[in-house]
C-alpha cells in the first residue's frame, strides 16, 4: 500500500518534460493519470527512482479534434473525456463505446489514453481499439518527433517500442467515415480488465464486408489482429452462418494468455465468439 | 526530499510539506485527520477511498497528493454543512443503504458523481455507476434504492437532520420488491 | 407511543448519522500522540526452514524503533489460543514464527517505526534466509501421508477426527436407491471491507493495557490476551470501536494483536498495525475448504432412510480459535430439513501449508446445507420426481424434533414457507418457461434450497467447550433515561437500534430515551460478542431478563410511592398503577427519580434502578425457509445470469424487518458469490494465485440480481423474544440454490455436479465438450465409488 520513495519532477512545459526524459529516461517513469503506474508502485511491483509528473502539460495534451480526416487525441485525454465526447460519438463511436467499459467510473475519470497505450497491459481495452482503427502514435523527444504505426508499437507484455527519452503526445486516427464499428468484451469480474475483447472496424459494400480490421485485447501478450480472419471476412454478408465459417479456428494457433479467469483454450474460443459478436454488433450499429 | 503541496479541501486551503510518494488518502487521513475517507484495498478495486477532485470522483489511493496541487477536493466531511445532510446521505439512511458503514463514505461520494452526470439513472445505470465501489454487507440492493431515493429527493430543500423519532419507512416496500 | 409499537417496526437506524457523515471512528481513525507503526515481515514460502534473519540493514532506515523476531518474543509471550474439540492436541502457534514457517504470509519479523512509510521501507530490508520445503497443499494427499508433515508430531496431518450420529449400515444395506457424490466446498476469503486494525497502548505505572481492535469478541479476546501475554485480565481493556464488518474473521485472537501489545509494552508508545487487503488475503483466516463424500439412501418412492458423510476439513497450517469447531457446526445439522432415522457424519480435520481456516459467515452450516440440498435435488432427479415434492415428503413436520445427530429442532413450518416461495416464484410457469426455452436452445435452470440452520450460540448444554450465554446491564438513570450495556458486539447488524426498540417498548418510553452501549470491556458485562446469528436471539434474551428485573424493582418502588402492595401494581403504557384503580399511578420516569432521590425509601428499598442479567438459552434456534432461483447460461461463453431470486425466510418474530431484510440481502450475496465467483486458490507450492482483489472476485453491483424477499413467522420457544437468527441464513441457503439452478440448466448434458465457483469456462466446457473432467469440474464417479467401496451395492 506504500510506494517506495522517488525523486519527483514537475515539468511545466513539453520542452522541459522532454529535457528531463533525455536526462533521466532510463530510470524515470512518466506519471500522467497514474492509474496504471500508481497501483504497480503501491504493491512495489514498480519502484522507479524518478517520477516525471506531467500534470503540468494537462492543458496542452488534453484534447479531441478532427483535422483533414484525422482524429487527434491528446495523450492526457482521460477515458471519461473520450467516453463523453460528442465529436467521437459521431465520428468514431467505437472509442466512446470502449472507453465506457474500462475499469470503473473513477478509473475512467483519471486514467488517460496515453497512459493506457504506453503501459501496454495486454488486457487493457484501448490498445486493441486503437489497433483496429489503424492509429498512429506521435512520439516526441529532444531528438525530434516520430510517428509510430500502432501495429509496430506493442512488442510484448507491458512493452512497447517507445524509447526511454520519448513521450507519447498524441494519438492520430484516420476518421473511420462510413465504417461500422463495435467493441465487445468478456470482462474479468474481479479486475474489470478484459478476459477477451474484440474491436471490429468494418467497411460494407453492397451488403458485403469490403474491408475489416478486428483486434483483440486479453487474448495474447499484446493486442493483435489476424490476417487469416480478416481475409476470410471479406466478401461475407455478416450473417450468422457466414460469420461462423469465417471466424472458425483463426485463433487456434495463438499463444494465448492464461489465468484463473480463462485458460488458453477458453481464450482462443472466446476470441472467436467475441469476434463474431463485435462484427455483428458493428454491422447492426451506426 | 519533501515537497510543498497546497490543496483546497472542503473549502479550506491546506499547505503541507510532504514526501512526494504520499498517497492522497494518507494525506487526508494521516496529515489532516480527515478520517471519513477509508482504505479498503491496495489495488484500486474497492472505492472506499473515493473523493471528489475538481468535480471528478477519484480513488484517493490512486493519486499522489503532490500530483493534485491547487485542486479542489471534497470528502465525505464536506458533502453537507455540519448538522445537515445531503439528499444522498438521507437516501442511504432512509433506505438502510449501509450496515457496517465502512464503504459508505466512498459509496456516497461516487453516488454524487453518478447523479451529477445522470440525475435519473435506471437500476442498471446505478449498478454500473457504482461498479468501482465494493460493499460486503448490503448486497447493493438497498444502496440502489438509496440512490433512487436521492435522485427523487435531490431538489428538496429541507435536508436538516431530523432529531428524535426517526421517520419510519414502509416495511412492505422493503421486503417485497417487484 | 403504545406498547409494542416499536417492536416489529422498520425503524431507521440510529447508527447511521455518524456513518453517513464520516464522523464514525474505526480503529485506524485513532492516532494518539506518539503513535508508532507496526509492519510485518511475512514468509514468501508456503513451507520453509528459517536459517537466519538479518535486521541490520532494516535498522538503518530512519525512524525505526524496534524489530522483533520469534526467538526473542517466544521467551516472554505464549502461543496463540485455540479451542480443542474433545481434547485433540493443539500445536504451538507463536505470533512470530521461529525456526520454521508453515504457510505463506506467516510472520517472521515485526518492524516498528515512527511512520507507516518508514516501517514499510524497513520491512523490505529485513533479510531472511529460508530453506524451502515441499508444501503440503492437497488435504486428501496430506491425510494419506503422501506429501510429508506440517507438524512433525502429528501423523497423517490429522488434527482431529469428529464423529456424530448413529449406525447407517442397515439403512444402506436395505436401501432401494443410493446416490453418492463428492462435493467440494471451496476455500473463501471473508474480506470485510475494513481490514483488521489494532491499536495497543500500554501505560507504565499502573501496568495497564488498552487495546483497540477491529474485533467481534472484545471480552473473549481480553481473556485470551491475558493468558497469552501473562498480563492479569483486569489490567486489560479491549475496545471494539466502529467495526467495518466481520463475517466471522474477526472472531479470533490474532498474532498481530499479540505483537502490537508486546511492542506497546516494550516501547511504551501507542503501536498501530493496519492490515492491507493483499496482506489480509493470507493473514486473516479463510473459510470453508471442505471436501465431502456423501451418500444418501432412500426408498423408490422418495423417502430418505439414511445419510452418510465423510468430510475432509482443511484446517490450514495451525488451529486458530475455532478452526476445528467449524466442522462440528456442519456435522450436527447435515440432515438439513429432513427427518431420517439414520445419519452418520465423520470429519477428518487436516493440516496443510495454507492459511488457517475458521468461521466465515455461516461457519459449518453452509457446508452442511450445500451438500444435503445438492444431493436431495440429485436424488429427486434420479427418481424422476420433482425436487420440491421429494422435499415436501421428507420435511420434519413435528416439533420439537430430536435428530439422530443430537439436536432438538425448536419449531418450524417448512412446507408453508415452501408453498409461499413457490407461489411467488411461479414455480409451475417457470418450469414451463424452462422447457420452452430449451426448445430454442436456451439453457435455463431452476434451483432450490429448503434450508434449515442452527444458530443462536449457544445454549450451555449444547456447547462443547464452554458455557454459552449473553449478558445485559440496564441502568435506568435518575432522569428516566435508560442506558443499556450489552455483551454482544455489533458491527453492522444494527442492535443500537433494534435493542433500543425492545427496551423502549417494554418501558413505554420514547426510543430516544434509550442508548445502547457495546464493545468496551470496561463498561459492558462479560459477553460472548457477535457471531453465529446470536445477537438478538441470545443478547436479546439477556436484555429481556434485565427488563424484567428492572420492572420488578420498579414495581416495589411504585408500590411504596402509591402505598399499595407490589403484587397489586400493574405496568402499562409507561405507567405503574394499582390494579383496578388506574388513577393511582406513577410514571416510569417518576419511579426512576424516586429510586435515586426519595429519602423516605431509605430504610426499605436500596437506591438505584439497575440490573445485570445473563441469559443462557436452553436450546439453539433453527431458522429456515425456501429459496428459489432461475438462471440462464450463455451457451457461447458459459456466463451465468440470475433471472430471478426469491427468498422466503422464517426467523421467528422480527424486531425490525428493515434490518432483517438487510441481513438477508447481504447473506444472499455472499452465498451467491461462493457459488459463482469467489475462490482462494493456492498452487502446488503454496503460493496464492488469488492474492489480490484483482483475482479474488468480490462481486460488484453489476454482477447481482434484485432479490424478492418474503417471510413466514414461526416464533422460537428458545428465547423470550421468540426470535431466530437471520445473519447467516441467506449465505447458508443461497449457495446450493444457485448451483442447483445451474446444474438444472445443464441437465441436457447429463451432468450431476459442477465444482464451485461456477466460472464461465467450466460451464462452457460442459456445453461444448460435454466433459466434466479436469479443470475443477465434478469428480469422476470412480473417485466417489472408491471412497464408499461396495458396501451399499
Amino acid at each position: 500500500m506504500i510506494p517506495s520513495a522517488f525523486d519527483y519532477y514537475t515539468p511545466a512545459s513539453l520542452d522541459e518534460a522532454l529535457q528531463l526524459l533525455a536526462e533521466h529516461g532510463d530510470d524515470a517513469k512518466v506519471l500522467a493519470g497514474g492509474h496504471s503506474l500508481i497501483p504497480a508502485m503501491r504493491l512495489r511491483l514498480a519502484q522507479p527512482e524518478k517520477i516525471i509528473d506531467i500534470s503540468g502539460l494537462r492543458q496542452s495534451l488534453s484534447y479531441i479534434k478532427e483535422e483533414n480526416g484525422v482524429i487527434k487525441i491528446g495523450a492526457m485525454t482521460t477515458h471519461y473525456q473520450i467516453e463523453s465526447s460528442d465529436l467521437l460519438k459521431s465520428k468514431a463511436p467505437i472509442l466512446p463505446e470502449a472507453a465506457g467499459v474500462i475499469g470503473d467510473v473513477q478509473v475512467r475519470n483519471w486514467g488517460t489514453v496515453g497512459g493506457s497505450l504506453v503501459h501496454a497491459d495486454p488486457s487493457s481495452d484501448l490498445p486493441a481499439v486503437a489497433m483496429a482503427l489503424g492509429a498512429e502514435l506521435v512520439l516526441q523527444s529532444t531528438r525530434g518527433e516520430r510517428v509510430e504505426k500502432i501495429d509496430n508499437f506493442f512488442t510484448g507484455i507491458l512493452e512497447t517500442s517507445i524509447e526511454p527519452d520519448e513521450l507519447l503526445t498524441e494519438i492520430r486516427i484516420p476518421t473511420p467515415t462510413g465504417k461500422k464499428t463495435s467493441y465487445q468484451k468478456l470482462a474479468n469480474k474481479a479486475s474489470h480488465y478484459s478476459v477477451v475483447g474484440a474491436a471490429a472496424v468494418v467497411g460494407m459494400d453492397g451488403g458485403k464486408i469490403s474491408d475489416v480490421k478486428v483486434a483483440f485485447s486479453g487474448l495474447a501478450e499484446m493486442p493483435m489482429r489476424f490476417e487469416s480472419l480478416e481475409k476470410a471476412l471479406i466478401g461475407q454478408a455478416g450473417d450468422d452462418a457466414s460469420l461462423n465459417t469465417a471466424c472458425a479456428g483463426f485463433a487456434s494457433g495463438v499463444d494465448a494468455l492464461e489465468d484463473l479467469h480463462g485458460s488458453q483454450e477458453y481464450r482462443r474460443a472466446m476470441a472467436e465468439v467475441y469476434a463474431k459478436r463485435a462484427i455483428k454488433a458493428a454491422i447492426s450499429n451506426n | 526530499m519533501k515537497r510543498t503541496v497546497k490543496l483546497t479541501i472542503n473549502g479550506t486551503v491546506y499547505e503541507r510539506d510532504i514526501e512526494p510518494r504520499t498517497l492522497l488518502v494518507h494525506f487526508l487521513r494521516d496529515e489532516l485527520g480527515l478520517t471519513g475517507t477509508h482504505i479498503g484495498c491496495d489495488t484500486s478495486q474497492c472505492g472506499a477511498c473515493t473523493v471528489s477532485v475538481n468535480g471528478q470522483s477519484l480513488k484517493s489511493c490512486t493519486a499522489f497528493a503532490v500530483q493534485l496541487g491547487g485542486a479542489d477536493v471534497m470528502t465525505i466531511e464536506g458533502l453537507a454543512p455540519e448538522g445537515e445532510l445531503d439528499p444522498i446521505q438521507m437516501g442511504f439512511w432512509e433506505q438502510h443503504g449501509l450496515q457496517c458503514g465502512y464503504c459508505t463514505p466512498g459509496m456516497i461520494m461516487q453516488t454524487r458523481q453518478l447523479l451529477d452526470r445522470n440525475p435519473n439513472p435506471s437500476e442498471a445505470e446505478i449498478r454500473r455507476g457504482i461498479e468501482g465501489n465494493l460493499c460486503r454487507c448490503t448486497g447493493y440492493q438497498n444502496i440502489i434504492k438509496a440512490v433512487q431515493w436521492a435522485a427523487q429527493h435531490a431538489k428538496q430543500a429541507d435536508t436538516a437532520i431530523p432529531t428524535a423519532n426517526a421517520p419510519e419507512v414502509d416495511a412492505s416496500e422493503l421486503v417485497k420488491m417487484p | 407511543m403504545a406498547p409494542n409499537a416499536m417492536i416489529g417496526s422498520p425503524i431507521k437506524r440510529r447508527e447511521d448519522p455518524r456513518l453517513i457523515t464520516g464522523h464514525a471512528t474505526y480503529t485506524d481513525d485513532m492516532t494518539p500522540a506518539g503513535t508508532v507503526y507496526l509492519h510485518m515481515v511475512r514468509s514468501p514460502h508456503g513451507h520453509a526452514n528459517i536459517k537466519s534473519i538479518n535486521v541490520d540493514a532494516a535498522h538503518k532506515i530512519p525512524g525505526v524503533l524496534a524489530i522483533f523476531t520469534g526467538d526473542e518474543m517466544k521467551k516472554e509471550v505464549g502461543p496463540l489460543a485455540a479451542v480443542s474439540v474433545g481434547g485433540h492436541p493443539i500445536p504451538d502457534h507463536f505470533s512470530i514464527a521461529s525456526g520454521k514457517v508453515r504457510c505463506l504470509g506467516e510472520i517472521v519479523a515485526a518492524v516498528v517505526a515512527d511512520s507507516r512509510y518508514h516501517a514499510r521501507d524497513a520491512a523490505e530490508l529485513v533479510e531472511v534466509d529460508y530453506e524451502p520445503l515441499p508444501a503440503i497443499i492437497d488435504m486428501e494427499k496430506a491425510y494419506k501421508g503422501e506429501s510429508g508433515l506440517v507438524h512433525d508430531s502429528i501423523p497423517n496431518n490429522l488434527a482431529a477426527t469428529l464423529e456424530f450420529g448413529n449406525d447407517v449400515t442397515d439403512a444402506f444395506k436395505n436401501a432401494e436407491i443410493v446416490v453418492e457424490q463428492r462435493y467440494v466446498n471451496q476455500r473463501m476469503a471473508p474480506n470485510p471491507i475494513e481490514n483488521r486494525v489494532v491499536l495497543a497502548q500500554f501505560r507504565t505505572g499502573d501496568e495497564s493495557l488498552l487495546i483497540t481492535t477491529s474485533t467481534q469478541i472484545p471480552h473473549i479476546l481480553r481473556t485470551l490476551l491475558s493468558g497469552v501475554l501473562s498480563i492479569p485480565e483486569h489490567l486489560i481493556r479491549v475496545v471494539a470501536p466502529e467495526v467495518g464488518g466481520g463475517f466471522g474473521c474477526k472472531l479470533n485472537i490474532y498474532a498481530e494483536e499479540v505483537i502490537a501489545c508486546y511492542a506497546a509494552k516494550k516501547l511504551g508508545k501507542p503501536v498501530k498495525w493496519t492490515e492491507t487487503r493483499s496482506e489480509g488475503m493470507v493473514a486473516t483466516i479463510h473459510g470453508r475448504d471442505q471436501i465431502d463424500y456423501i451418500r444418501i439412501a432412500a426408498t423408490k418412492d422418495g423417502m430418505i432412510t439414511g445419510l452418510d458423510i465423510t468430510a475432509y476439513c482443511n484446517m490450514g497450517a495451525y488451529l486458530q480459535l475455532l478452526s476445528s469447531s467449524i466442522p462440528v457446526l456442519c456435522g450436527v445439522i447435515c440432515n438439513g430439513a429432513y427427518a431420517m432415522p439414520a445419519v452418520h457424519f465423520k470429519a477428518l480435520c487436516i493440516y496443510t501449508n495454507t492459511t488457517p481456516t475458521d468461521a466465515y459467515r455461516g461457519a459449518g452450516r453452509p457446508e452442511a446445507t450445500y451438500m444435503i440440498e445438492r444431493l436431495v435435488t440429485l436424488l429427486a432427479h434420479r427418481l424422476g420426481m420433482d425436487p420440491m415434492e421429494l422435499r415436501r415428503k421428507n420435511f420434519i413436520k413435528d416439533f420439537p424434533y430430536a435428530s439422530p445427530l443430537g439436536l432438538m429442532f425448536d419449531s418450524g413450518n417448512y412446507a408453508t414457507a415452501m408453498d409461499k416461495a413457490m407461489e411467488i416464484f411461479g414455480y409451475d410457469e417457470m418450469r414451463k418457461m424452462q422447457a420452452d426455452a430449451l426448445k430454442e436452445g436456451r439453457y435455463i435452470g431452476i434451483g432450490q434450497s429448503t434450508y434449515v440452520e442452527v444458530c443462536g450460540l449457544g445454549p450451555g448444554q449444547g456447547m462443547t467447550t464452554a458455557r454459552g450465554y449473553e449478558c445485559a446491564t440496564i441502568r435506568a438513570e435518575l432522569t428516566g433515561k435508560v442506558t443499556v450495556f450489552t455483551g454482544i458486539s455489533p458491527h453492522g447488524q444494527g442492535q443500537e437500534t433494534s435493542f433500543a426498540q425492545i427496551v423502549a417498548d417494554n418501558f413505554g418510553i420514547p426510543m430516544e430515551d434509550v442508548i445502547i452501549k457495546h464493545g468496551d470491556t470496561e463498561n459492558t458485562p462479560y459477553g460472548m460478542g457477535t457471531y453465529g446469528s446470536r445477537g438478538t436471539a441470545v443478547g436479546g434474551g439477556a436484555l429481556m431478563l434485565a427488563v424484567d428485573s428492572i420492572k420488578e424493582k420498579a414495581k416495589k418502588i411504585a408500590a411504596f410511592q402509591l402505598e399499595a402492595n407490589a403484587e397489586d401494581i400493574v405496568f402499562e403504557d409507561g405507567k405503574f398503577s394499582v390494579s383496578g384503580t388506574p388513577s393511582r399511578s406513577i410514571t416510569f420516569q417518576e419511579v426512576c427519580l424516586k429510586a435515586y432521590v426519595d429519602p423516605k425509601m431509605a430504610p426499605v428499598i436500596e437506591p438505584g434502578l439497575e440490573a445485570t442479567r445473563y441469559f443462557e438459552p436452553g436450546n439453539f434456534v433453527f431458522p429456515f425457509g425456501t429459496h428459489l432461483c432461475a438462471t440462464e447460461i450463455d451457451a457461447d461463453t458459459g456466463d451465468v445470469k440470475i433471472l430471478k431470486y426469491i427468498a422466503v425466510d422464517d426467523c421467528g418474530n422480527q424486531i425490525n424487518p428493515m434490518l432483517v431484510a438487510g441481513q438477508v440481502h447481504g447473506g444472499l450475496t455472499q452465498g451467491i458469490a461462493q457459488a459463482l465467483f469467489e475462490e482462494v486458490v493456492y498452487d502446488e507450492n503454496g503460493q496464492l494465485i488469488s492474492g489480490t482483489l484483482m483475482d479474488y472476485t468480490v462481486p460488484t453491483a453489476s454482477e447481482l440480481p434484485f432479490y424478492t424477499l418474503d417471510h413466514t413467522t414461526t416464533p422460537s420457544p428458545s428465547n423470550p423474544l421468540g426470535v431466530k437468527g437471520i445473519g447467516e441464513a441467506g449465505t447458508i441457503a443461497s449457495t446450493p440454490c444457485v448451483v442447483n439452478a445451474v446444474v438444472d440448466a445443464l441437465r441436457p448434458f447429463n451432468i450431476d455436479d459442477i465444482q464451485m465457483p461456477l466460472r464461465p469456462e467450466k460451464l462452457w466446457k460442459i456445453i461444448h465438450q460435454g466433459t466434466q473432467n479436469g479443470n475443477g469440474h465434478g469428480a469422476a464417479q470412480s473417485v466417489v465409488q472408491q471412497h464408499f467401496g461396495d458396501d451399499n451395492k
